[in-house]
Formats: structure tokens, sequence, C-alpha cells
């Protein structure tokens, strides 16, 4: 092999690129995240409250990293002689999971971190973002574009903030998922009967939501302050399992919102992947003309699953009021609907994926609120787009290649 | 179980795609519908599989009328339909392919796909039809994929199988195994319905014959007492010459040397394998073989749409190895692009637009940065003028023209700018027969004028009754070659070839 | 009637519509605005307010937008960096691609317009005023460039590339607006420093009232037009890009180059997008703050769609949706009714437009009566 063959870049394939990329961490990590010996990182696990309380997790810094940038070396160079494609997804994952550990010991370095109330956090921010990338990928294996997802995140937490004023908690939720399944309807009308391109639909109801929700805000609530004042959910304890160190606290005692998301999960990946229903939801969205020749009603099929995946998507509102701060403020979702549907495409279209992905998302966002309590040099705003660059490296198949549902973005028209 | 059409009339806004067609389908038989394209058999199949309602007309299973909501009905009534483009989702594996519609399940919706596995072993058996029930459609060749199609309907215990062009896709070889299963389909008491353009599978396999056209029924019969002559007239209404009327043309230099041309796919594939040829001034060289074996990306290679191949291409004497389709198109090569939809045209530009397409850069066409349309709109008129492209004005929309206008709108624009090379990639498909005469006798003439003519097509007919030479593709590779201007090579050989078994063909020659 | 219809034909060669595309053009949008009107009368009634004001409302709207030299000063200075941006959207779709993001080339461009701009103080007006509104466009050219180079080269969806190239954008002009060299000195908030007075585009008409915004931007507006109009119809490269919106294999088959071509059209909507972010900068806002796009981007999308992608009807599309903007102003002012209703008037126009199946099914008559004529 000559030199110029292996930095020929077109013949460069996807398992070495993965193996560039963890040299490059490993650099990173080595260079950029050295620690002086004698620093030690301290992270808390547990409150001293706790039924079952652990010591805190101390690091030395400087052996620490050099052993996490040996290791990324390591595999980085097995990537790049022989890769192999399965491992590509478990090393860079393995990879990134290192980087992250060495990060958080050169940033902790000499000072300490509640990394179980870091975990906690990361699981409640990535709630709304799951259930975003849940409404997502429901519309889209029904080849159903939803770039509405914002729109119906916004209208569930503003009929969450409504409903929960006049009703209460319960009746607010119910009212935030009629609302959003309502959305997911005008979606399914405008772009399977009227044929409208779904993704101006989809901008337009984004549009007309945060139209609608800040016109009533300022019209209404600021003269009805009461109207605008919804109870929040408490965290449910689950006994015996919220005891367990670390887990506990982090899954099994948090609000229902928490646990809606985990089931939701759950069923979500039963119903597509090994139910009747499920394969042909699916076929509807890989083949609609081969759906249609077998019986399969198309249009129903893509209407239901969009006015679930509204109702999903108005679940995942609420959480912004009843799940978190009670009360509506124009814009409140910031964009959690898109990286929603970031983690929908990090997740390639399957629920577990989105989940996970959700999951670093929500971890980038809990880690940069720490960072700024840490004072690292590191600006904020530059971990904020990580889970955005992460995508679009995602969608470009610089690794890996997430492939959408065959038909995805045609409307089916028979004659 | 028989079936009986009355009087069924289907209109798509002003068009009558059928007028009152009356028609029998009965049990144990096979019914030749014959037609060419556009002439109204697939919409009338679309009728009895519940695709589409008819406007007008009756039909009846067993003498009782029954009304069509939608495809489930029909499959419950016991009819079943291979369509011409497989209605498979590609990632789904054979055994989901089967069951979609009609799964087995256990409680809570779950899907029983052991079971599944199991009844499509069985049928497979029964029909020895050899399919994995666990492989992914897009991983098979065409072939198994139609044996997928045929299992679907029989898992559905369909009576009656309606096959849409079924051999379009198939290798001769192919073609006889398929009439094989059909023929124990037929013993085994189904009907069998065999939608085709093709007169001699017509006279093979079928045992009753009804001929479409213009959406009327124009001929019925026996098909084994009906010449092939006399079928073409009822097919087209009027009489057909079989053959293309070609005088003995001057050999030249060649125009178009390809020399170890090597294409590898992005996965690693090598598509085309070490292809060596020359076409000379005045002839046509036919590349015969089944879709599917590297046609696409030789054209593509040969045309400049694809750059990553290796080995050397010459026109004439100028090396185009590393010239993109552009400069090719200049250096005088003509392209009639496979699929005239995807590549020969856009829909919803202007006829003008369309013939403009790829030179519009030209001096005569263009000043400095902007485009003249006035002399555009002139050339355009003066080309539809000399190729018989029907049309009120060059100002219509591409996709107001019929298929037959749309490709010789196509050619007029390629063979109108005097190219010294013609890459006809099934230049007659989809199009009606008296355009298909229209544009063979262009193609001949070109190669009269002294130019050179590469044909590529899956209609084996039209190869040997054009080319005077053959080549015939397999699996990326050149593996016969043909004289065609005196003696005729056996339509076997050839058909042997396109299969791949090349040996026995270099031991006769 | 013979007049009618040449005045219709007349108008329908302006605007180079192809046969029965008049009624798509004309008739479409007026109902379109209508009825999202009547919607937004509903809405208005559905919140509690009675009748009076909303009539109220209305004549503030129309007020507000062509009622005063100030109001039509106030609806073309919205609607400059609309129509800007709406043209590159409108390339976009001409060219089949949907470039949702506007909103981040217009906060690029406009934050290197105004860093350009306080960096070079000294040039002389006309220098810097070039210089500032050329950067913010080269800004906005190059951050569009990332979606198409990534579009071309790996065949990434624009529309997911533009949403999260917003979403950067949004914190990369977070992060600019701390940095100690562009932060507006003595300030703790996130504000940038302001640009010189030299460095602004002249107003037009401050020789009637020092109040009237209305700048110089109108022309380059105005020019950006033509120069789209051109391009599309008459240039060769408009030709291309037209050709490979409406099927990309053709462009290809006709050695057109389709990469080059989404590189170079999503390039040119970026640059468009980015001169809006320049010319609200230095004709309007004079430093840049966080969300000082203002939505203008979306917006934008609106007047594209509106305006069929064609320049002379996002034109028109722009002067409108710039004067729903200028007169929802006068409306929260006078009848105290919040201007957000104009967005949902805004988005429902758009529904209506990019549906036509909707105002087709509801108003037939609109529809069926110029058959005889046509």
């Amino acid at each position: 092999m000559r030199i110029s063959d292996i930095f020929n870049l077109k013949k460069i394939n996807r398992s070495q690129t993965s193996g560039i990329i963890l040299l490059i961490l490993s650099a990173l990590v080595l260079f950029f995240l050295n620690v002086p010996d004698g620093s030690y990182a301290t992270f808390k696990l547990s409150r001293p409250n706790d039924a079952l309380p652990l010591k805190d997790l101390v690091l030395s810094g400087g052996p620490f990293n050099t052993v996490a940038s040996m290791i990324l070396a390591f595999i980085g160079v097995r990537q790049f002689l022989k890769g192999g494609g399965r491992w590509i997804a478990l090393s860079l994952g393995f990879g990134f999971l290192i980087t992250i550990a060495a990060f958080l010991v050169w940033a902790t370095a000499d000072k300490s971190l509640n990394l179980t109330g870091m975990l906690q956090a990361t699981v409640v921010r990535a709630v709304p973002i799951a259930l975003g990338a849940l409404a997502g990928l429901l519309s889209e294996r029904v080849a159903v574009i939803n770039i509405a997802i914002e729109g119906m995140l916004l209208a569930g937490a503003f009929t969450g903030a409504l409903a929960g004023s006049l009703f209460g908690g319960w009746g607010g939720m119910i009212s935030a998922i009629i609302i959003g399944g309502s959305f997911g309807f005008i979606l399914a009308t405008l772009v399977i009967t009227f044929r409208m391109d779904q993704i101006i639909a989809g901008v337009v109801i984004n549009l007309l939501v945060l139209g609608l929700t800040s016109y009533v805000s300022s019209q209404v609530f600021s003269e009805y302050r009461n109207l605008n004042n919804a109870p929040v959910f408490r965290a449910i304890k689950i006994p015996v399992l919220s005891d367990i160190p670390i887990i506990g606290p982090v899954i099994f005692s948090q609000n229902i919102f928490v646990y809606g998301a985990l089931i939701l999960v759950a069923i979500t990946t039963y119903y597509l992947f090994y139910t009747r229903n499920g394969l042909r939801a699916r076929a509807v969205g890989e083949h609609p003309k081969a759906a249609d020749t077998l019986g399969i009603n198309v249009i129903r099929t893509r209407y239901f699953h969009v006015v679930l995946a509204g109702a999903v998507a108005g679940f995942g509102g609420a959480w912004f009021t009843l799940g978190s701060v009670g009360r509506f403020d124009e814009g409140m979702t910031g964009g959690r609907g898109f990286i929603g549907l970031a983690a929908m495409i990090f997740g390639r279209w399957h629920p577990v994926g989105a989940l996970s992905a959700a999951l670093v998302f929500g971890f980038a966002d809990s880690l940069q609120q720490k960072l700024a309590l840490l004072n690292t040099p590191i600006p904020s705003e530059f971990l904020a787009m990580a889970p955005y660059l992460a995508t679009i490296v995602v969608v470009a198949g610089i690794i890996g290649h997430a492939r959408p549902p065959g038909a995805i973005g045609k409307p089916y028209q028979k004659e | 179980m028989d079936i009986e059409l009355k009087g069924i009339t289907k209109r798509f806004g002003s068009v009558i795609a059928n007028d009152q067609i009356n028609l029998q389908i009965k049990a144990g038989e096979v019914l030749g519908l014959l037609g060419e394209n556009g002439a109204g058999k697939s919409t009338l199949m679309n009728i009895l599989s519940g695709l589409y309602a008819p406007d007008e007309g009756k039909l009846l299973i067993d003498g009782i009328e029954v009304n069509f909501r939608g495809p489930g009905d029909s499959i419950s009534a016991g009819i079943g339909m291979v369509h011409q483009h497989f209605m498979l989702v590609p990632i789904f594996s054979v055994a989901e392919n089967v069951i979609l519609g009609v799964e087995p399940v256990k409680t809570a919706d779950y899907l029983d796909l052991s079971k599944a596995r199991t009844l499509v072993n069985k049928i497979s058996s029964e029909y020895g039809l050899s399919v994995p029930p666990d492989a992914i459609i897009e991983d098979l060749p065409v072939g198994i994929q139609q044996k997928v199609e045929i299992i679907k309907v029989l898992f559905r215990e369909a009576n009656v199988i309606i096959f849409d062009e079924p051999t379009a896709v198939l290798t001769p070889s192919e073609v006889e195994d398929f009439f094989s299963i059909v023929r124990a389909l037929k013993a085994s008491g189904k009907a069998i319905v065999f939608i085709t353009h093709k007169l001699h599978e017509i006279k093979e396999i079928a045992d009753r014959v009804t001929v479409l056209r213009h959406g009327r029924i124009t001929g019925e019969g026996n098909p084994k007492r009906l010449t092939k002559e006399k079928l073409a007239e009822m097919m087209v209404g009027r009489q057909v010459a079989f053959t293309v009327n070609k005088i003995k043309s001057k050999i030249g230099q060649p125009v178009l040397k390809l020399k170890n041309i090597e294409l590898h796919t992005k996965d690693n594939e090598r598509v085309l394998k070490n292809i060596n040829f020359s076409i000379k001034a005045g002839e046509i060289v036919g590349i015969a073989g089944i879709q599917g074996n590297g046609q696409t990306e030789l054209i593509e290679v040969i045309t400049g749409l694809r750059k990553n191949y290796t080995g050397e291409m010459f026109l004439g004497e100028l090396d185009i190895t590393r010239a993109n389709a552009r400069q090719r198109h200049v250096a005088g090569m003509a392209h009639i692009p496979e699929d005239r939809h995807k590549f020969g045209m856009v829909e919803n530009f202007s006829i003008t637009e369309n013939i403009i397409i790829n030179n519009y850069y030209e001096k005569r066409l263009s000043d400095f940065i902007t485009i003249n349309w006035i002399k555009a709109r002139s050339a355009a008129a003066l080309l539809c003028e000399e190729f018989d492209v029907r049309t009120p004005s060059v100002d219509l929309n591409g996709k107001s023209l019929s298929g037959g206008n749309q490709q010789k709108m196509v050619v007029a624009r390629e063979l109108g700018r005097k190219p010294k090379i013609v890459i006809a990639a099934q230049p007659t498909r989809g199009v009606d027969v008296g355009s298909i005469e229209y544009i063979h006798s262009r193609l001949v003439q070109s190669r009269d004028d002294g130019n050179g003519v590469l044909l590529i097509s899956s209609e084996l007919d039209e190869i040997i009754s054009l080319s005077d030479r053959i080549l015939v593709m397999y699996d990326g590779s050149i593996v016969a070659e043909f004289d065609n201007t005196d003696a005729k090579p056996k339509r076997n050989q050839i058909g042997l070839a396109m299969a791949g078994s090349t040996e026995e063909i270099y031991n006769e020659h | 009637m013979n007049t009618k219809s040449n005045f219709r034909k007349t108008t329908a060669d302006l605007l180079m519509l192809r046969q029965g595309a008049y009624r798509d053009a004309i008739v479409l949008p007026i109902i379109a605005i209508a009825t999202a009107l009547l919607i937004g009368a509903l809405i208005m009634t559905a919140t509690g307010v009675d009748i009076y004001t909303i009539g109220r409302s209305f004549a503030a709207l129309g007020h507000g937008a062509f009622g005063s030299i100030n109001a039509i000063s106030e609806t073309f200075t919205a609607a400059i960096p609309l129509i800007l941006a709406g043209l590159g959207i409108g390339l976009g779709f001409r060219a089949g691609l949907f470039n949702i993001g506007a909103e981040g080339q217009i906060i690029i461009g406009g934050l290197l317009a105004v860093i350009f701009s306080f960096t070079f103080s000294d040039l002389p007006t006309i220098v810097l005023v070039t210089f500032t509104l050329i950067v913010g466009s080269l800004a906005g050219a190059a951050y569009a460039g990332i979606a198409g180079v990534l579009r071309a080269v790996t065949g990434a969806h624009e529309v997911i590339l533009t949403i999260m190239l917003n979403l950067i954008s949004y914190r990369i002009l977070d992060y600019a607006l701390r940095q100690p060299f562009i932060q507006k000195d003595g300030r703790s908030d996130p504000i940038s420093k302001s640009v010189p007075g030299n460095g602004q585009l002249p107003k037009l008409l401050d020789w009637i009232d020092p109040n009237l915004r209305l700048h110089v931007g109108i022309f380059i507006m105005v020019g950006a037009v033509i120069l789209l109009w051109w391009l599309i119809k008459k240039s060769k490269m408009g030709f291309a890009i037209r050709t490979n919106g409406e099927n990309s294999h053709a462009a290809l088959y006709a050695g057109m180059n389709p990469k080059m071509v989404i590189i170079g059209s999503m390039a040119l909507a970026g640059g468009l997008a980015g001169l809006a972010g320049a010319v609200q900068i230095s004709g309007v806002l004079e430093r840049a703050s966080p969300g000082f796009s203002a939505g203008i981007g979306f917006d934008a999308i609106a007047v594209a769609l509106l305006g069929r992608s064609h320049p002379i009807g996002i034109l028109f599309a722009g002067i409108l949706f710039g004067g729903l903007e200028a007169g929802g102003r006068q409306m929260q002012i006078d009848a105290g009714v919040s201007i957000d209703l104009i967005s949902i008037i805004q988005a429902l126009v758009v529904v209506f437009i990019a549906a036509p199946l909707i105002i087709r099914t509801i108003t037939p008559w609109a529809f069926s009566k110029n058959k005889r004529t046509s």
C-alpha cells in the first residue's frame, strides 16, 4: 500500500473515518483535557439522607485521562486498520463515552460534581425530546414528514397550562393530548387529503401555533392570570426501586411524564416491529401502492398515525407546563421539537434509538448548565450546539447512514 | 371460479380507457389479453383487482353481481394480481411480504412469523417455487421476486390469477420456467389472465385471446388458429411489417471505441467487467441482455453520466475517457435515454424548453449569457416538423404529448443535431406501433448516413430486426457476439448467451 | 369582454404564466387573504373581542399599512428584508431546494455586517456601506453554502441541514454578543457595538419627517427583484436551475452539473438572506442583539410561497406582508388587539396558497366562472 493510497480520501471507507475520529478524540483528550498530577475530581453519587448512601467517587485526573487517551488511540488504530462494519457504532459509542468521562474529570478537577443529580436532570430534559422524536417517527413511519412537532409541543404546553388551570393536572394533560391530536389531524388533512407539500404544511403549522398561543397568551393570559396557573405533577417514588443507588433517583423517582415517555417507547417498539398493525403501518410508509393492492387502507392508516403522533407530541408538550413550571410562556418549547426531529434521525427512525439520542441530547443540555457552575473555559454555547452538529454529521452520512422510510414525503394518489 | 365482465367502461377525465368491455374468464383456462401500450389492458385489470371502480358496467362472479369497494374485496373474492412493477416492500422479508394484509397473529396482535414461514415453505414446495422465507426482497433477483408475488397470490387462495406483462424482466430460460408454473396453476384449476403485447407468448401459452385497442375489444379467438399477422392487425388496426427494410450500408472507420472498461459500485461490486468493443460508421450494434446485467451502467459510462470507471474511450480519434456528458455531446454523441420520464424530458417544461435542454448553451440558441427564446422556439418548431412530433404549439408542456410524440421529441432533439454516434437505449419503450416504426426508420437512416448507432434494448425482436451486429451482455460482461448482416443467428443461441451459458456458444463459433 | 381578456393576457405575459395560471396567480391569493382575515376575525371573537373593536382593528390594520406616508414608509421598510430573503427562498424552490435556513443566514449575514461596519468605521460612507452589504451577503452565502455542499456531496436533506444551521446560528450569535470586541462597551447584556453613522444606509424620506425610516435598501431590493427575474427567465444559468428543480435527473442528462446548481443556488439564496440581514442591520436596527432576525427568515418562506417563487410575485407578497406587519403595530395601538394575530393571518394565507384545493373546495364559483372566458 502506498502512502497516497492511505490518504486518498475517496477510498477511505466508513470504518476508517470512524478510526480517524477516534484518533482525533484521543489527541483531544491527551492535549486539551490534560489534568496536572495530584488534582482529583470528586463525583457525588448520592445525597446524605438516601437509604443506601454511596461514597463519593474520587478520581486522579492525570492518570485517568492518560489511560482514556490510550484506550481511544488503541480502538482508533484498530478501527482504521481492520474496521469491520458492525464495530463502527460500538467503537464510536464507547469512544464517545470515554471522551465524555475524560471531559468530566477534566472539568471537575479539584472540584466536585453531583453526578447523580446531573443524570437525573439528563433524563428530565430528555423527556420532551424523546416524545417529540416519537411523534416524529410515528408519522414518518407512514411516510408523512413531520416538521410540525415543534408546533404540536407548543400547543400541548399551552393547552396544559390553560386546561390545567381550569380542570386540574389530569384534565390539563388529557386536553393537551386531545389538542395535540387535533393538530395531528390538521396536518393529516392538509397533506393527505389536500396533498399540500409536507414540509410547507409543517412549517405553517409551527407558525400558526406560535401565532395562536402567543396571541391568546398576550390577549387573555395577561389579563386573567388565573388561567395560566396550572398545578404541577410531583415526582412519584416507586417503592424499593427508588432506593437503589444512582438508578433509583435517576429513573424511579420521577414524575408521570418520565414514566410515560419510557412506557411509550416500549409500546411503540412492540407495536411497530412485532404486531400486525405495525407491519401494515411500515408497509404504508415504505411502499403504499403495494399496501393498497393488498387491501390495506393507505389513507386511513396515515391519518391514524399522524393523529397519534400529534397526541404523543401533545403529551410531550404538557411536560413544559404540567411537568415543569405550571405556567405558559410564549415560544417556551425553544426548538425542542426540532431537536426531537434530530433525535429521530439520529435514532434511525427506531423508538429505542430515538430515546438513546434524546438521552444524549438531554445530557448535553444538563452538562451545559453544570459547566457554567464549574467555571470551565469552554463556552456553554458550543456544547449547546453539539446535538445539532451531531445531527448534521449523521444526515450527511459521514458516520453510517440513516435510511428514511421509502415513500417519505410523497402523497398517495390512486389515479 | 368464473368471472364475467359486462359493458365495463372507465374514463379518466375526457380519456376513455375502457369502452364497453365484455370479457369471460374461466377456471382451468389461460386467457391472453393482447394490446399495445395504452390500449387499456392494465386499467381493465385494475378494475378487476379493485383498485379502480368502473364508471359503467357489471362484474359477475359465478353469475352473481359483485361490487368491489377496494382491493381487499377483490382479494377476498379470490382474485389475485401479479403487477408488472412488483408490489413488494423492498426492506421486508419474503415471509412478511407474503402475509401482509392477511397476517396470522397471536394474542395482543403479535405477528406469528413462524407460522408464516411454514406456510411459505409449504406453498413453495407445492408448486416448485423454491424461495427462502427470511430473505430480504431487495437482495433477491427479479426472477425470484416474481415467485414471491406468485406465492403471495396463492397464500390468499386466489382462484383467478392475473399476470400483467410478466415476462418483461425475465431471461428466455426463466420465461420457460414461468410458463411451466402457469401450466401447473392451470392444471390445478385456477383461471389465468395473461396480459402481454408479445404475440409469440400469446400463441404459446394462451387458450383463448382477447385483443384490445384504444380501450375497445377488437378481436377474440383461439390463438392457435390465428396467425401472428392477424393478431398484429387486430392489435394495431392495420397491417404491420415485422421486418425493417434495410439496405447494406458502407462500413467506415470506428466512431466509438471502448477499451477495458471496468466499473465498481460504492459497495465495491464489479458491475462492468473488462468491456471492449467498437462501433464503426454505418453500422447498428445491438446489445441484447436481460435488464440489470450492466446495460444501464454501460450507457451511463458511455454517455458520461458516471465518472468513476477505469479504461479508455474514444469518439473517433478523440479521447473522451475523462470528458463529461456535455463535452461528449458537443463532440458528436447523441443519447436517447432509456427512461424518458426520468432523464429524457421535463414534463412541466414546454416542448421548446425540452428541445433545447442539452444544447441551450450553443451559439445558435443563445447570446452571451442569455438564452434567445425566439431562436429557440423556431428551432423547436422546425425539429417538430421534421420529426413528425404532432402538437398544436411548441409552447405546450411536454406532458401534454402522447408517449409516442414525447419519444419522437427526444429523438428529434438527439438526431436533429447530426451526431456521429447515437446511443439509443430502449428507444421504443412504452410507445405505439406507428411511432416505433418511425423511430426505427430514423435510426436506420442515421446509420445509412454514415453514423454509428448503439442500440440497447430488452426487446430481443427489436435488436434482431435492427442490428448489423449483436453483442450479448450478461453479469457485466460482453459474453457473445453475433454477425447479423447475412444469415440470421438463432434466437436460441442469443437466448442462451443472455442466460449466461457462454461455453456452448463459443464452441459453436 | 375583449379588453378584459386582453388585460388578463397582458398580465399573464408579464408574470410569465402559462395558460390558465391567471386564476392561480391572481384570484387564489385574493380569496386566500380574504378567508384568512375572516378567520382572524373569528379568532378575535373567540377571545372575547367585540364586533366594534374587530371593525376598528381592521380599519387600523389598513390604515397602518397604507393609510399615510408614515404607514407606507413602515410597510416598505418591513418589506425590504422579507422580499430579499424571499427571493432567495423562491430561487431555492425553483432549483428544487427547500431552504428553511434563511433565518440563520440573516443572523450570520447581519452579525458579520455589524462587525465589519464598526471595525472599519474610518472608511468613507459609500465604501463602508457597500462593503458592509457585500460582507453580509458573502457571510450568508457561505453559511448556506455549508448546507449546499453537504446536500450536493452527501445527499443529506437540506431541510434538516438548514434547520440545524438555524439552531447553530442562534448559539453563534449568543456567543458572539458576549465577546469583548463585539459587545457594546459598558454593557453587561448581550448587545453589539453600533453601526457608525457613516455606515448606515441613508434614509430616503427624512426631508419630509425625520421619523420616516424608509432607506435606500428599497433600491437594492428592487434591483434584486429585477436581477432574479432576468436570471430565472432569461439566463442560461436560470434555465439550468429550473431544470434541476423540475427534474434533477434530466439536468444531469443534459450536462448541467446538478451538484454545482445545488451549491450555487443555495449560496445565492444565502447571499440574498445575508444581504437582508445586512440591510436590516445597517438600515434599521443599527446593532445586533439576540433575536434581531425577528423571524424574518420564516416569514420570507411564506412570502416566497405566496409569490409562487416568482420574483414579481414575491415583490407583491413581500409588500403585503410588510403591510400586515406595519398595520399590525397600528392595530395593537389603536384597538388593543395583540400583533400576534398577524402571524396567525400570515400562516393561514400560506395554508390556503400552498393547498389550493382547500380554496377550490370552499369557493368553487371563483374558479368555474372563468372557464367561459379562458
